[in-house]
Formats: structure tokens, sequence, C-alpha cells
């Protein structure tokens, strides 16, 4: 099919689509890496202090519903492939199908996020929270806390990117009505779909990392 | 106000070394520092714009291979240079990282903003550390609050203090005096008024002030006190029903470890055993010991440490 | 140089006389000259806080200001100098301005992204400023835990906010920069004709992006723990406070190289055009800047020798230490061997650069002494450091920022400024520096801890030696300031290339038109191509 040229908006800084589309490609790319880095910290810490008291770490990881966790878990992967499809629509100009998938993605973000609300309720109704209603029975308390710390900490920031990742959903939805895309230009949903994807593959790590330590 | 020092007095066996290795430093650097200075002033001068002097280059084939060996000169000449100072550093840093084993312990707990020193016989002191001419001296130090650091330029040693942790610190005093104690680690307010001093005395004097202090009674016989009321006679003594390690001659010794490996049990494995007793289980016992974090203060802490030390094995396995 | 029929542009200053046209502007010159404003205003903030520690310091007694006032002050010296003036300095002012024009590009990759850039930088002053304004911190620049979690009664959220913002003014300028200078190279631009500024902005960028993330984190780490007052840095819950050191430094290390390596680039612009000759042995120069950034990101522990890490890992960060030191000498050595049989000037550019080459030299082999095990015993948290860092960040990255400001102030501003006043100013900064610092390195040895507001008495002739320094200091950062704006309004009008440097910068007018270039410009020759120079 021949490229549709003026569905580019090619900004003045570049001299060709091409390059404008490469250079956002690479862009992406580096972002990603940022926030490896961001998550990285967490990681670390989280592998310091789980080295250091394996056995504390045991017993709190227990105490984190692992159902609620898996069924996320797979909420999230089912919406990084109806994401991929959603690029892949916008990528063959089919813009219904494109909406729609979109659209998917977005219900399931939604629904990860209800549902880890629902997780953060009944650690309330447990006294796991740290700060708030902490309290666990036993001499190792103190470590079971800081396992709870990190547990808020990280699927809390992990839940601020969902949300912005949501936010960025919608307005694809938003100029995909608007017919914003073609075959030709769809830079933006590509871009979106990365970030997504990260958001998706930094969950990955978290399940096991903090609910399935000596689950097996 | 003239007579002001430019250089710190020696009073550690450690300090003539260390002091010779900043010296080492102070020419090498200065030979390269010199010689890049005066290079470029000669070449700024030689060759400014307008003189007389030869700017003819050599053909580019003689420059290049000219080139690349100055090149190899100047980055295989510092690195074997790099290397022999930092391979220095690091044996007289471990050479001194394991203190001899007849050194006298003293205890430092540092708080903001003050340091409170015990010796082994009980005498206490503020912002003042007295020691011995001519005798190792281990310091075993942790803090109340926040990081601090005793720091004794004289002896040309600093650590920091940490809290929940004990770390240390070792010298052999070498001539009498009465030098500065610094905290070298920033902890807020005060912390420019944490300072005291290192009195150094002969080993005559300073017995005799041993024998002045204020002590009412040793470390260890305090030690002994806190034990009992703290409760932890009630596991760790001889009529005991709980299964708990026996602690007469634990000190020094190797300990076996729950799933392998084994620790040597020094102030720092008695220290954490009482505050984190989840990190090292000993092999064969239940991990059911309470931590007494937030419970006992680091300096009724060392007192009981030093008791444990004193446990030595009894014939008849009652806890002395 | 292809050429075209076309009108004459406008020169980018001429583009909007309003205010909303300047902050409004995607214009890399215009950010660039926004970004340069607000880092002189910051500058000054934490002159201000310099000029009353060291007349604090005059006398042994702790009697100008009270010990919180001066924690206070140490604390946002160091705040504001590392992340409001001395991390964006060269890359957000000469770096945004210069990138496109160096490799000739109408602007970076994204130009939005770029403003957006500045706006966080000024969120994250407005926050520090306030923590300032509501009565200011006390932890030092380094955040140290428990205190700043748990015992400071200072607003270190708001100030731990404020850095958390401009680290992604810091993290965005560098994306823009890395894909610039991947993506849009004018033709003939290899990688190995690119000016060593473009290596050093690259090399930079690589560590705004991966390390800054980190600090970020650590941040939010104890802003949140700070909050909640619990955490992963509270040793009563089994936590660890020297796990934030290794947070802190693993950012906070590579972020010095962030503060040098773009003043080497800037040298080694400088040295080449008043040298007249091509900077020797390019290939190693640039691949020396990319090995201070990598080796630069394994280094973080010597910042811990005496912390309670292990001796072993302190060994290793030892030796990391030293091997990161050869490629900074390898520098030092080429550009000494650059002016061997140039045709050499010394206008004020020059001067800055080689100062900067002299103190750079004495501040980086001041660090070996640091990395050395046993002797850091000794230094650690003592005026020696002080000296150290001074050296290298004021000696040194301040020392080129100025060279840079003022070898490339006829391109941006279109005007030339009094060269005898600034070769003046040169010397007096070189001077007062010196006066400054070097009695620091002594009081260092002798045992002076940092942060101290009132010393031991006999330490006070070499404070005030270091205060009478600081003095002439002050007056050498001001005297540009009067006679660079002088030259706003009265400077003779600069034509495309008063130092006829090579470079494609200079190929166009000063100042440059909004899109650079009248056409894309081709490159065809190697860099810095001085034919002044005899020989081949």
């Amino acid at each position: 099919m021949p490229p549709v040229a003026d569905a580019v908006v090619l900004s003045r800084q570049f001299d060709d689509a091409e390059q404008q589309r490469s250079a956002a490609d690479l862009g992406i790319w580096i972002f990603l890496a940022t926030e490896i880095l961001f998550f990285g910290v967490l990681f670390a810490a989280y592998a310091i202090m789980r080295i250091r008291y394996p056995e504390a770490f045991a017993v709190a990881s227990r105490l984190t519903s692992v159902s609620l966790g898996s069924i996320n878990t797979g909420v999230l992967l089912t919406s990084s492939l109806t994401m991929a499809l959603a690029v892949r629509a916008t990528k063959l100009g089919a813009r219904k199908a494109s909406i729609a998938l979109l659209s998917a993605t977005l219900a399931l973000g939604i629904v990860f996020l209800a549902i880890k609300g629902t997780e953060y309720y009944l650690d309330y109704r447990d006294h796991l929270v740290p700060a708030l209603n902490f309290s666990h029975p036993g001499p190792q308390a103190g470590q079971v806390e800081i396992f709870f710390y990190m547990y808020f900490f990280m699927t809390g920031v992990h839940s601020l990117h969902m949300i912005a990742g949501i936010c960025l959903v919608g307005v694809m939805i938003a100029m995909a009505a608007r017919r914003a895309f073609s075959t030709a230009y769809y830079t933006p949903v590509e871009l979106s779909g990365m970030y997504w994807h990260l958001v998706d593959v930094v969950w990955i790590f978290l399940y096991p990392l903090l609910y399935l330590v000596s689950r097996s | 106000m003239w007579n002001f020092p430019l250089f710190p007095d020696r009073a550690s066996t450690l300090a003539s070394s260390v002091d010779i290795l900043f010296f080492t430093w102070l020419a090498l650097a200065g030979v390269v520092s010199l010689a890049v200075a005066v290079l470029i002033v000669f070449f700024s001068i030689k060759y400014r714009a307008g003189s007389a002097a030869s700017r003819v280059m050599a053909p580019q084939r003689v420059r290049t291979r000219r080139n690349h060996l100055i090149e190899a000169a100047w980055i295989f000449i510092p690195v074997a240079v790099f290397f022999t100072m930092f391979a220095w550093a690091a044996s007289l840093y471990y050479e001194h990282s394991t203190p001899p084993a007849d050194a006298m312990n003293v205890y430092v707990v540092g708080k903001q903003w003050m340091w409170k020193i015990e010796h082994a016989g009980g005498q206490r002191e503020i912002d003042e550390l007295h020691v011995p001419a001519g005798r190792p001296v281990h310091l075993v130090m942790t803090s109340q609050d926040v990081i601090h650091d005793f720091s004794m330029p004289v002896f040309r040693i600093k650590q920091d203090v940490l809290p929940g942790r004990y770390t240390t610190l070792w010298f052999t005093a070498t001539k009498t005096g009465d030098y500065h104690l610094f905290c070298s680690q920033y902890c807020g307010t005060d912390h420019a008024r944490m300072i005291g001093h290192v009195v150094i005395m002969a080993p005559a004097a300073f017995e005799a002030w041993l024998a002045r202090g204020n002590a009412a009674e040793t470390m260890a016989a305090r030690g002994a006190a806190r034990f009992r009321q703290y409760g932890c006679s009630g596991c760790h003594g001889a009529d005991a029903s709980v299964h708990a390690p026996h602690l007469e001659g634990v000190y020094g010794r190797p300990v076996q470890l729950e799933g392998g490996g084994s620790v040597i049990a020094d102030e720092r494995y008695l220290h954490d055993s009482v505050m984190l007793p989840r990190k090292e289980i000993v092999a064969g016992y239940a991990p059911i010991m309470p931590s007494f974090q937030g419970q006992i203060a680091e300096e009724d802490l060392v007192d009981i440490v030093e008791y444990i030390k004193s446990l030595k094995s009894a014939p008849d396995g009652t806890v002395r | 140089m292809t050429t075209a029929a076309m009108p004459v542009p406008r020169p980018y200053l001429d583009a909007g006389f309003s205010l909303w046209s300047w902050l409004s502007s995607v214009d890399h010159k215009r950010i660039a000259i926004l970004y340069a404003v607000s880092i002189t205003l910051f500058f000054f903030i934490g002159g201000a806080a310099a000029t009353v520690i060291r007349m604090e310091l005059i006398t042994p007694a702790g009697d100008l200001v009270s010990a919180e006032t001066y924690n206070k002050l140490f604390t946002m010296h160091g705040v504001i100098m590392v992340w409001f003036f001395l991390i964006p300095s060269i890359p957000s002012t000469l770096g945004n301005f210069l990138v496109p024009l160096m490799i000739g590009a109408r602007d970076l990759a994204f130009p939005r992204l770029n403003l957006a850039s500045w706006y966080l930088y000024i969120l994250g002053g407005l926050f520090t400023v306030g923590a300032l304004i509501a009565g200011g911190v006390d932890t030092g620049w380094t955040f140290y835990t428990p205190f700043s979690t748990m015992f400071s009664n200072t607003h270190v959220i708001a100030a731990a906010a404020g850095v958390f913002i401009v680290g992604f003014s810091s993290i965005l300028t560098g994306l823009n920069f890395i894909v610039t200078i991947h993506k849009m190279r004018a033709p003939g631009m290899t990688w190995f004709r690119l000016p060593l500024f473009i290596w050093s902005m690259y090399a930079s960028s690589i560590i705004f992006v991966l390390a800054t993330p980190v600090l970020a984190m650590t941040l939010f780490l104890i802003a949140i723990e700070r909050f909640f007052g619990v955490g992963v840095f509270d040793p009563a819950l089994g936590g660890d406070p020297l796990l934030f050191q290794h947070l802190f430094w693993f950012y906070s290390h590579p972020a010095v190289y962030v503060m040098i390596l773009p003043a080497m680039g800037v040298a080694s612009e400088i040295i080449t055009c008043f040298a007249r000759k091509a900077v020797f042995a390019y290939r190693s120069m640039a691949f020396a800047v990319l090995a201070i950034a990598v080796v630069g990101f394994l280094v973080w522990g010597h910042h811990m020798f005496v912390s309670g890490q292990s001796i072993y890992a302190g060994t290793v960060f030892s030796i990391l230490t030293f091997i990161v030191a050869i490629p900074s000498a390898i520098k030092v050595f080429n550009w000494t061997a650059t002016l061997y049989k140039g045709r050499i000037s010394f206008h004020a550019p020059m001067l800055y650069t080689l100062g900067f080459i002299g103190l750079f030299t004495i501040g980086g082999m001041t660090g070996l002494f640091l990395a050395s095990l046993a002797l850091d015993m000794h230094l650690h948290d003592t005026y020696f450091v002080v000296a150290h860092f001074h050296y290298i960040m004021v000696g040194g990255a301040v020392m080129a920022f100025l060279g840079g400001i003022h070898f490339w102030w006829p391109k941006i501003t279109g005007r030339m400024y009094s060269d005898s006043w600034a070769r003046f100013a040169a010397i007096l900064v070189f001077f007062g520096f010196n006066l400054t610092f070097f009695p620091q390195f002594i009081l260092g040895y002798l045992g002076m801890p940092r942060r101290y507001h009132e010393y031991p008495p006999e330490f006070q002739v070499l404070n005030v030696l270091s205060s009478a320094g600081a003095s002439i200091l002050a007056i050498g950062y001001l005297l540009p300031l009067c006679y660079l704006f002088w030259s706003l309004r009265y400077g003779a009008r600069a034509g495309p290339n008063p130092w006829r440097a090579k470079g494609l910068e200079w190929q166009t007018s000063s100042p440059p038109p909004t899109e650079n270039f009248g056409a894309t410009p081709v490159v065809t020759e190697a860099p810095y191509a001085y034919a002044d120079a005899a020989g081949g």
C-alpha cells in the first residue's frame, strides 16, 4: 500500500519521516532503560533484605493474597496481548479493531487496579499495613514489617505507573477515534505499547518475589 | 597565634607508616603537577603565536609511531605507579585490620552529642579516652542514635559508629600526651562540639588512673546484674527448663549455625544474638529467642557482652 | 557546503521580544539562555551560603551564626551548588545551545521535551528554595540516614522533593542529547568527526540517564520513611542505614563525572582553537570520556571506606578508583601535548582552560590519596576531602564553564566583551581559588573535620587564609557578570567566527538564526583541521 504522505506530521527539526520515527524509537528505549534503573533500586533493596532475613520474608510472603496476585498476573499478561494486537491493528489501518483492542487493554488495566485495591483493603483488615496498623506476633515482627513496607512501596510505585499507562491508553483511544493514525503514522500507539509492556514486565518480576517466597 | 601546626603529631605505631605513604604521594603528585605546569608554561612561551620556534612536524608515519609510543608510556607508567601505590596502601590497611590477641578492650558508645567510654574494669569517661602507651587498645564501638565517627588524627585512624551494630578500631599508642578526639561524621546540631581528648599515659600512670577510677564495679559485674535483670538467665542459666545455648566459654570460639556454616562468637555475634536473634541460629536450637531491640540500651548491652566474655567453662557446668 | 538562494534568516534573539516568547520557546538556543539565567541565580544563592560559611570560619568560636544555622548553610550550599548549578551548568546551557549547531542540526530531537526539562528544573528549584525559606535543611547534601529519616527536625521532605524533580530535568536532557547525537548528525558528520565536546555530552548523557533514576528512587525512599516513620534504613526493625549510603553514592559518584566530563569537552574545544592545532590523539580523548563514564559507575564505595562496609569491598572499590583515574590522566597529557608546536594565543578562554588543566591535575591526584585505603582512614571526612572536590568542581568544572561562556559568548550573543577585563578576572579567579582551597589540604591532614562551625584554635591561621582567598574568588566571579552584561549593550558586534575556529557552529552567523543554518551543512574534513600549524 503506498504511504499516505500527508498523514505524517513532520516536526521541523527532522529531515524526513524515517528520521522522526527512528528518533522516537530510540527515545522510548532510553526512557524504558531509566524506568528499569528506577525500579532497580527497589529490587536491590528488597534483595538485600531478603538475603538477610529469609525466614521472616517467607513468613511474610505467605500472608499475601496469592490468589488475587495470580489473577492479577493473568489480567496483566492478557492486557499486554490486547495491547500488542492493538498496535498491530493500528499499523494495518484497522481503526475499529484498534479502538476495541485499546479499550480492552484499558479495561484490563482498570481491573488490575481494582483487584490491587481489594488486596490493599484486605491487608488493612489483617493489620499488615506498616505505619498505619501493622501488628504481627512473634520475634520477627520488625522484619515482617520491612517485607510489607517493601511490598506496599513496590506495588504502589507499580500502580502509579499503571495509572499513567491507563491515562496514556485513554489518550490513544481518543486520538484513534479522531483518525490521527494511519498505516504511515502510528508512532504514539507503538510507544505506548512499549511502555505498557515494560510495566507488565516489572509486574512479572514483582509477582514471584513478593507472593511466591517459599510457596513451592 | 603564629605558632600554628602544619603537620599533626605522631602517636601510634601506624602513624609513621601512613605518613610515609602520604609523603610518597605528595612527591608523586608534586612531580606530576609540576611537570604538567612547567610543560604548559614552557610550551606557551616557546610556541606562542608569532614566535620564531620551528613548527615543522616530522612526516605523518614517523609521527604516528612516535605518538603511539609516547601514549603507551604515559598510560603504562601511571598504571604501574597506581597499582604499586594501591597495593602498598591496601596491604598497610590489611595489616592493621586485625587487632593483636592481647589487645585491651575499651567500649565506646556514641550519642548525640557525646562519647561515652567504658573500660573493662568499669571505669567510665565522657569525651575522654585514657589509654596506656605501648599496649594495643581495641575499641568496640556503637551508636545509640545516628551515625557518628570516632576519629583520632594523631593515630591516623577513624571509624564510623553505627546504630544497631558494632564497629571496631585498634591502635598502639607510642607517646604520652593529650590529643584531639573528633566526631567525623556529621550527626546533627552539635556535631562540632562532639569532640574530646585522647589522653595517653605511661603504663604505670595509667594503672594508677584506673585504680582511682569511678568504677563501683567492673563492666562484667554490671553485666551480670543486667543479665539477671533482663531475664537472660531464665533461659540461658544452668537450671533453666528452656533449651537454650549455654554461654560459658562461648566467646572467641566457633559456633555451628543452623543450615550449615559457622561463625566466631566475637562481640558482634553476641550483640546481634541479643538484638537480632533470628539472624544466626545455633544449630540444634529452635528460633524462639525474642529480640531485645529497643529494650536494652547499647551502653547496657556492652556490659552484658563483657559479662558473657568473662564466663569461663566451669568444671561442673554452672554459670559463674 | 551546499548553498541555496534563501532570504537572510532572522537571528534567534530577534524571534520575539516578549517574556512569553522566551518562556514558551522550543528553540534550543533560547532554552539554553533560560537555563543560563537560572543557574547563575542559583550560583549566587549557593555562593552567598559559602560566603557566610567562610566568614564564620574566620574565628575558631561559633560566634557568627548558631550551630543550626551553620548546618543549614552548608547543606543548602551543597544541594544548590551540586544539583542546581554544577550538574546543569555546562550541559543545559552550553550543551543545549551547541549540540545541534555542532552536529549540523536544526534543533534537538525533542524540542518540547527540552522546554519541559527547564520547567522541571524551575519546579525543583522552587521546592528547594521553598525548603530554604521555610527554615532550611540540616542533613548535609548527602542526606545520610538515620539522621535524615528519623532525627532531623528540618524540611527534609521538601528538599528531597526538589532534588527528585530536578533529577527528571537531567534525565530528559540526557535522553534528548543521546537521541539527537545518534539520529540527527549532518551528512558527513561521522562519529569520529564529532567535536570532542559532543563526545563528552554523549558520555555525560549516558550517566544522566542511568544514574539519576537511582537517586530519584533513593530520595523517594527516605521521604516515605521519614513521613511514615517506618522503613528499610531503620536498624530498630532490622533495616540498614548503610544501604542508603550504597544507593546514594551509586548515583552521586557518577554524578561527579557528569560535572567534569562536560568541562573536559569544553577544554578540548578551547585548547585546540587557541593553539591552532588539532587535539593530540583525538580517538584516545573520545574513548577516554566513555571509559570515565562507564568505570565511574563502579567506584561508589570509595566514599564508604570507613563506613563499616567490608574491607574486601573496600579493596575492590579502591582498585577500581585507581583505574578510573587513568583515562583522566591520559586527557591531561593529551591537552599538554596539543600545545607542542602550536601557535598559542592567550585570550580569556585559553587562560581559563590552562588554569583548568593545572587545577584539575592537582584535584585528580589528591583523589588518589583518598583512594589509598590506609590513607583514607586518616583523611576521610576531613578538609582534605573538601579541598579535593573543590579543586575538581570549582578549579575544574567552574573554570571550564567560565572559559566556555567566554569562548562562545560572541556566538550566543553576537557581541564581543573586553578581553582585558576577562583575562584579569581569570587570573583573579585562579589565585583566589588556590588561596581558598590549598590551605584546606593542610587542615585536612591535621585532622580538621568537615562540617564544623567551630574548631580548635590552632587551625585558625589556615582558615583565615582560606577565607581571604574566598573574598578574592568572589570578586573574580562578580567581574564577568559586570563586563559580560556591559558587552550586551556596548560590546563590538561579532562576526560569524571571531576566533577563526573550526566547528560547524562557527559556520553560521553570530547569533545564529532560529533554524541554525541556511542550508544543511555537509561535513567533508576531519575535526580540528587547523591548517595554521605547519606540517601534514
